[in-house]
């Protein structure tokens, strides 16, 4: 029950939230921000608890719900969908401290609208990454929609309608194309069982012949890289980005896309092995070019959030690479990325945010000389920069580097090209460092850019000083993420390539 | 122990960062304390080491595992050896030396703070590069001293050329970190570990196609940090950072990397002759261009900065040598490390001493106005270009004794490279302090405080006996021999022969240039009708331009290019797709005619479109 408890607590929140008179504006807040402290204390505990030499799914609860389909409330968790929720759970309160008065922007959604929607995303959030039963994970996929459209359509910039729309569609459609997959996962089992299930164990020990396979996982892939998202499924993200308040943002590229890369993980290449591998070199050539191509047109915006966004295409490139070569470096480091990538993409949407909301444009050439003015501002944008760009120390670097080198062991060429990708994300950050932080301020930026203030602070610094934290000590990660990547591995029975000439033990010099 | 020596400084960093304006009355002193304690360590560290055996002096530290996924295991290990405390004494030693220099230097900079814990950063993080013990956690002091030296050529960042050039250093950096990258992942799949020990180890069994690519992947990482042909374009720009930071980062120690990085894998060149001659061919072809660009310069800065990659183009091409060269490598680094520092922030004192003006047409006859610097550089000067007893004849010397002792052609690029360096810096001193007063107007060169000054004639010390301390009391080949092992030269061209020649060649550039520019006036506005390869010199050899049109112009248009496919091309086909449904849409509205039976027929159609399809699949 400790996962159902997990998600009642947001949605107790936002239950609460609702019965509360509108005008209330604090307390609502303080109410959002409280429930969202508890449900992160809550979703840490349970990452701790966890047995590092499990690899299965741990907590794991069970309760019928359509018995006649096989569908059951099943939840559980193994390592890389907790550190997932953890950061989900962490990034929301983050989220909450700094869009306290972007409700108040909005001319057409209230308060107490905002806050509810954030909490019932937080509940859709967790249940996403803890459903173990296929169908579940497919509702929570679903109603997430829901409150990310509200959140977008009703509190969004100029072109927030059409954003909104076209975000919802894509998705759906997505959606829709795994719904017909996992029509024909059901008839497979019941073929194979007898009886129709959609639970995850059971799923992963069907011996569906390749075909098949290979026509059930373009379903699922589909839906997963129009979220993730890879090239050329992805233009619904940067207009989505530029529109959303930079907390939904934020929770929208840190967390909800990460479910099309965890998809891969969790249910890709468990369920179709056969096919996970046919289509490898297919998807392998799509990250690369996703690599590339998010890097390149990052360089080319001329709207900080969309380069932000933009950046995170070439960022997801990288986490596909790690999954679809199948080594433990490349899927431990693709999992460690997903969760470096929501603190430190979260961290640069919302101190864009704060610029963007000061100066009133999102233009980068609107800018410039703000290290002047606000050299907190510039040091913490330099930061959050820094560790997209994966800088070494930082965690983003551990996850990235190990992404690269574990596709070397098995893909030199796609390696080589990865590794080309980091000379671009260097490019971009800073030279949008230096069009909006160096030279001299002009007029308008002095008069409205003022420095970082402490709420706003308080927002970032957790991410980043996690970032940093993780980046020295990331083996206390890596050590909760591993043995799930095993059991992955075993699925797709893939065990590491062994060097070229055998050192059995490591020589680590002490 | 050895992770106080990184600890230090980087508490001294953080305390300066994150204690913001609090700290900004005490914070440069603070930070000098850091700094200076250690080099305290560093030196009891060496102590103890010379109270050992030469196999015992090595000394490990197991911090904790940092990283273990599957069989890639990498320790947050510190190792001191006789090679990484060479490094430790240069790198503290000096740094301490220039964080005092820019007490003075830096005294009216509103910043300053900010600057001695970017300072205290890239000690720490130059400190971690040489005491790491696996080339991944090198990585992390590789571009940590990446980030201090983009932090601080760009410190002056309300200048956009300043911002522009620290994002450059930063990035052509990264070109190549591509090579380092490239470098671990290569040991990894071949060797199975990336620890010095265990790749020392293994090498032997290693193919030669690997050796060969994890030597040059190697070598593209040092011409990134070490400003070797071809990505050298970056020091050049780097000279926009403060003079202190040109003497520690892009002379002394930072830009040095590259050496000790080739220098610690020595065990995969000892195995692969073609990396060995790649990594001799760049240090050639850049100890040539250096030179070549430092002659032309009239930035006293871009002078010096030209003079550095030609020195660590000597570095680089004894390290290039094999264990012929390896000591030699380190020992040039090293006396390069003083009188080069002494050399800039002679430099920078003169800048100091005339309004910040780099411009060596308006200079002249400093000598009388600035006492001490005059000496300290002029000491730096004969260190540089080779003049017995000081400190880089005996270094360089070796060099070029190597060289020859290898390939006539690759010692004769060394002996040139001597009679041009003796060139540009005849020029440079001839230009500076001697001929008539060029001083704009209301510039009144005056002496720098004690505080520039003390430093200077420290250095000036070195650069006068660093080369024989290092010799005859330090023994540095055989100091350094446990480490990287030693060789001479198959076949030794006689000293008697070389030494006389190599000062000939030495007295001839300085002669000449002695003459341009010492005993005729010199021109205020450089002259425009000169020569092309005049030409190409003051602009960098055209590396700029290069870059400029191979890279930057066909990058910008490509992604101008994608940015319009990815709104007319992938978006404007998904929009059209959505149009053409809304259409399809608006006849289909046709077919729900609200009857049961078309419904369950369309239903039944569907189910019958999924059940063939699942059986097509299964045959």
């Amino acid at each position: 029950m400790q996962l159902t408890t997990l998600m009642a607590i947001p949605l107790i929140g936002a239950v609460a939230i609702l019965v509360l008179p509108k005008a209330k504006e604090t307390l609502i807040k303080q109410v959002a921000l409280v429930v969202s402290i508890i449900t992160a204390a809550d979703a840490v505990r349970l990452l701790v608890g966890l047995d590092t030499n499990n690899g299965g799914i741990q907590l794991a609860e069970k309760h019928s719900w359509i018995p006649s389909f096989g569908i059951s409330w099943s939840l559980g968790m193994d390592g890389i969908a907790g550190l997932l929720i953890a950061m989900a759970t962490i990034l929301v309160p983050l989220i909450i401290i700094a869009g306290w008065f972007d409700a108040e922007k909005s001319e057409r959604g209230s308060v107490k609208e905002f806050f509810t929607l954030i909490l019932l995303l937080e509940v859709c959030m967790i249940g996403v990454f803890a459903a173990t039963d296929l169908f579940l994970f497919y509702v929570f996929f679903e109603v997430m929609l829901v409150p990310v459209y509200f959140l977008i359509g009703r509190f969004g910039g100029a072109q927030r309608s059409y954003a909104a729309m076209k975000f919802l569609l894509y998705s759906l459609v997505g959606g829709l194309f795994m719904l017909a997959s996992l029509i024909g996962v059901f008839i497979a089992s019941i073929h194979e069982l007898g009886h129709g299930t959609f639970d995850f164990t059971a799923l992963t020990g069907l011996h569906m012949d390749a075909g098949t396979q290979k026509v059930l996982f373009l379903g699922f892939f589909f839906a997963f890289a129009v979220k993730a998202p890879m090239v050329p499924f992805h233009t619904w993200l940067p207009d989505a980005a530029a529109e959303a308040t930079p907390g939904t943002s934020a929770l929208l590229v840190g967390v909800l896309d990460k479910v099309g890369t965890f998809g891969m993980i969790r249910y890709l290449l468990p369920i179709f092995p056969d096919a996970s591998h046919y289509y490898a070199p297919f998807i392998i050539v799509l990250a690369c070019i996703s690599i590339f191509y998010g890097a390149l047109l990052a360089i080319g915006q001329t709207d900080m959030m969309r380069l932000v966004a933009f950046s995170s295409v070439s960022h997801f490139g990288f986490i596909v690479l790690g999954i679809f070569v199948f080594t433990s470096q490349g899927l431990s480091g693709s999992s460690f990325y997903m969760v470096n990538h929501g603190f430190s993409t979260g961290a640069l949407f919302l101190v864009v945010g704060y610029l963007a909301s000061r100066r009133g444009s999102k233009k980068i050439s609107d800018f410039g000389g703000v290290n002047k003015v606000a050299p907190v501002m510039a040091g913490v944008f330099l930061i959050s920069g820094l560790s997209s760009l994966a800088l070494p120390g930082m965690s983003s670097f551990v996850s990235e580097f190990l992404v690269l080198i574990g596709t070397f062991s098995q893909n030199r060429w796609a390696a080589n090209i990865a590794t080309v990708g980091i000379v671009l994300a260097a490019f971009y950050i800073l030279w949008l460092y230096q069009r909006t932080m160096t030279g001299e301020p002009s007029e308008e930026v002095k008069s409205t850019v003022t420095e970082i203030n402490k709420r706003e602070l308080v927002a970032v610094v957790p991410a980043l000083a996690l970032i940093v934290a993780l980046g020295v000590f990331p083996q206390a990660a890596l050590k909760i993420i591993n043995p799930a990547v095993k059991q992955v591995q075993k699925y797709v029975s893939v065990v590491d390539p062994a060097p070229a000439v055998g050192a059995a033990t490591q020589g680590n010099g002490s | 122990m050895t992770a106080a020596l990184i600890g230090l400084p980087l508490f001294g960093a953080t305390v300066l960062l994150l204690g913001g304006r609090r700290t900004n009355a005490w914070g440069h002193l603070f930070a000098v304390a850091m700094s200076a304690s250690a080099f305290f360590v560093g030196v009891a560290t060496f102590v103890s080491m010379l109270g050992r055996s030469s196999e015992d002096r090595a000394v490990h530290q197991h911090l904790f595992d940092w990283i273990a996924v599957g069989s890639f295991h990498v320790p947050f290990d510190l190792q001191v050896d006789q090679l990484s405390i060479a490094f430790v004494l240069l790198i503290t030693g000096v740094g301490t030396l220039i964080h005092i220099y820019s007490i003075g230097y830096m005294s009216h900079d509103e910043n300053r703070r900010k600057f001695f814990a970017y300072l205290n950063l890239f000690v720490a993080a130059m400190l971690l590069l040489v005491l790491a013990n696996n080339y991944f956690l090198l990585y992390v002091g590789w571009e940590g001293v990446g980030l201090a030296s983009y932090l601080l050529i760009s410190f002056w960042q309300h200048k956009p050329s300043a911002a522009v050039a620290g994002k450059k250093a930063f990035v052509v950096n990264r070109v190549g970190d591509v090579g380092l990258s490239l470098a671990v992942m290569l040991m990894f799949v071949t060797f199975g570990t990336v620890t010095f020990d265990g790749v020392a180890k293994e090498a032997s069994k290693g193919d030669s196609t690997s050796l060969k690519l994890i030597g040059f992947a190697l070598l593209l990482a040092a011409c990134g940090k070490s400003a070797q042909f071809p990505l050298q374009s970056w020091l050049l720009d780097a000279m926009e950072g403060p003079t202190p930071v040109s003497a520690l980062i892009h002379a002394a120690t930072m830009v040095t990397a590259g050496v000790y990085l080739i220098v610690r894998a020595h065990a995969i060149f000892d195995l692969s002759e073609t990396a060995r001659t790649a990594v001799v061919v760049i240090g050639a072809i850049t100890l040539l261009l250096g030179a070549f660009i430092g002659t032309a310069k009239d930035d006293i800065k871009k002078g010096l900065a030209g003079s550095t990659m030609s020195q660590i183009g000597y570095m680089i091409l004894a390290a290039g040598l094999g264990p012929v060269g390896y000591v030699f490598a380190i020992f040039h680094l090293l006396t390069h490390g003083m009188f080069k520092a002494g050399l800039f922030l002679g430099a920078g004192s003169v800048m100091h001493g005339v309004n910040d003006d780099v411009n060596m047409r308006h200079y002249g006859a400093l000598r009388t106005a600035m006492k001490i610097t005059y000496v300290t550089f002029g000491l730096g000067f004969l260190a540089i270009i080779g003049i017995p007893p000081f400190a880089g004849f005996w270094s360089k010397d070796e060099i070029i004794h190597a060289a020859f002792g290898q390939n006539i052609f690759i010692g004769l690029a060394t002996l040139i490279g001597a009679g041009v360096t003796a060139f540009y810096m005849t020029r440079m001193m001839a230009m500076t302090f001697f001929g008539e007063a060029r001083w704009e107007k209301g510039v009144h060169p005056h002496e720098s405080p004690l505080v520039m000054t003390a430093p200077m004639m420290i250095l000036a010390v070195g650069s006068v006996f660093g080369g024989m301390a290092l010799k005859f009391l330090g023994n540095i080949d055989s100091w350094l021999e446990p480490v990287v092992g030693h060789a001479n030269p198959a076949n030794d061209v006689s000293n008697t022969i070389l030494i006389p020649v190599t000062l000939a060649v030495v007295l001839a550039g300085a002669g000449y240039a002695w003459v341009t520019y010492g005993q005729r006036p010199v021109p205020v506005v450089a002259p425009a009708e000169v020569s092309l390869l005049t030409r190409a010199a003051r602009n960098d050899a055209y590396g700029d331009a290069i870059n400029e049109a191979v890279f930057m112009r066909p990058g910008l248009h490509l992604t101008r290019a994608l940015v319009w496919f990815d709104s007319k091309g992938i978006d404007g086909f998904i929009a059209g797709l959505a149009g053409f449904i809304a259409a399809l849409s608006a006849r289909g509205r046709k077919i729900q005619n609200g009857y049961t039976r078309s419904y369950a027929l369309t239903m039944l159609g569907g189910a019958a479109l999924i059940a063939f399809v699942l059986f097509l699949v299964r045959l």
